[in-house]
């Protein structure tokens, strides 16, 4: 069985990565998953996996990349919510990426 | 060709109750995918697929996750006309008060909350079918 | 411009063929298939529901389910029309949109 082995215990992942218990998740875990994935964590990288982590809360989804965009724009202005910023944040993309890292389940409809 | 020409009425058919088949969560699915190609996107609840809508919904006890609040997010993806048919929640003992709120923001007009339900009579559905280009049912 | 409705469940067993009814415009057709043919039969309890759709939408009944079940042609209750393969073909082009009953 794979998974992230943290702090003594193991998070399994499935074949891509993802979590397989979102409940698991922590901000280590995530730390975690960015390594794997070659991503140093700024405040910028968090702020996106705690924006994507509260739109899973509210509607249980992870949103498509250009619902982010226009959810990002809503609340942080512009900058943020450009898609250019996430895709230099997350490089293989912000949905692929920063859902891992947020123990978000893949997006709907993102092969 | 401007893209408002290739626009197409979708009208997407949903008759069942969510979670003893994967009928109601497969649609919504499809249409959250679908909303990628920016058609013209209609959603109509008719006979048990009411039940998709209504509020208070709590899987812990079946062991199924609760998808009831991403129909919530519909709005999001410029998905904002869900049509109830007004005889089916009759039939079934509900009225509108049973169904969660969904709204969406109004770029138009300043962000505005506007409700996403419309209550719909059985005669006006038949309409609404007659003037899709495409239907699909669930 | 008018829509093709089938219908493929039973209608003793599920409750498709009278939502289908429920939102017919006049001009339309109903095609009925797979176990929606027993629907179709003569003295059943569910021809008085079709014979009232009858004077403004068009009934079908797809000849190799009937004939899958064994009901013959001459079973069926009068006003509705059997095809085959082909005219489902014809009536899906002849028709500007399909609804599907499931």
């Amino acid at each position: 069985m794979s998974g992230y082995q943290i702090n003594g215990t193991v998070a399994e992942h499935d074949e891509e990565g993802y979590l397989k218990d979102i409940g698991e998740w922590n901000t280590d875990l995530a730390g975690l998953i960015a390594k794997s994935e070659n991503i140093e964590m700024t405040p910028d990288h968090w702020e996106v996996v705690n924006f994507l982590r509260d739109y899973y809360e509210e509607y249980q989804i992870a949103p498509a990349v250009r619902i982010l965009v226009k959810e990002m724009t809503k609340k942080f202005g512009k900058e943020k919510g450009d898609q250019k910023a996430l895709y230099a944040l997350f490089p293989y993309g912000p949905a692929k990426q920063a859902c891992k890292i947020a123990g978000l389940p893949k997006p709907t409809g993102c092969v | 060709m401007s893209e408002q020409a290739n626009r197409k009425k979708f009208l997407y058919v949903n008759r069942r109750a969510p979670y003893g088949t994967i009928y109601a969560l497969e649609s919504l699915e499809v249409v959250l995918i679908g909303a990628a190609f920016e058609q013209d996107v209609s959603l109509a609840f008719i006979d048990d697929g009411v039940y998709q809508l209504v509020a208070g919904q709590d899987t812990a006890g079946v062991g199924m996750k609760n998808f009831s609040k991403t129909y919530r997010a519909l709005g999001d993806y410029e998905v904002r006309k869900l049509y109830v048919e007004r005889e089916s929640l009759a039939e079934r003992g509900l009225t509108v008060e049973d169904l969660m709120p969904i709204t969406y923001e109004d770029e138009d007009d300043d962000y505005a909350e506007k409700p996403s339900i419309h209550l719909t009579d059985r005669s006006e559905m038949a309409r609404l079918i007659a003037e899709q280009d495409v239907i699909l049912s669930f | 411009m008018p829509t093709l409705h089938t219908v493929n469940k039973s209608p003793y067993e599920r409750s498709s063929l009278e939502s289908c009814l429920d939102h017919v415009a006049e001009g339309d057709s109903v095609l009925m298939f797979e176990d929606a043919v027993v629907g179709a039969r003569r003295g059943g309890k569910f021809i008085a529901t079709l014979k009232a759709e009858r004077p403004s939408c068009a009934l079908y009944v797809l000849g190799p389910d009937l004939a899958a079940r064994g009901i013959k042609p001459a079973d069926i209750a009068e006003g509705i029309s059997v095809v085959d393969y082909g005219g489902f073909v014809d009536l899906a082009v002849a028709n500007a949109r399909v609804c599907a009953w499931l």
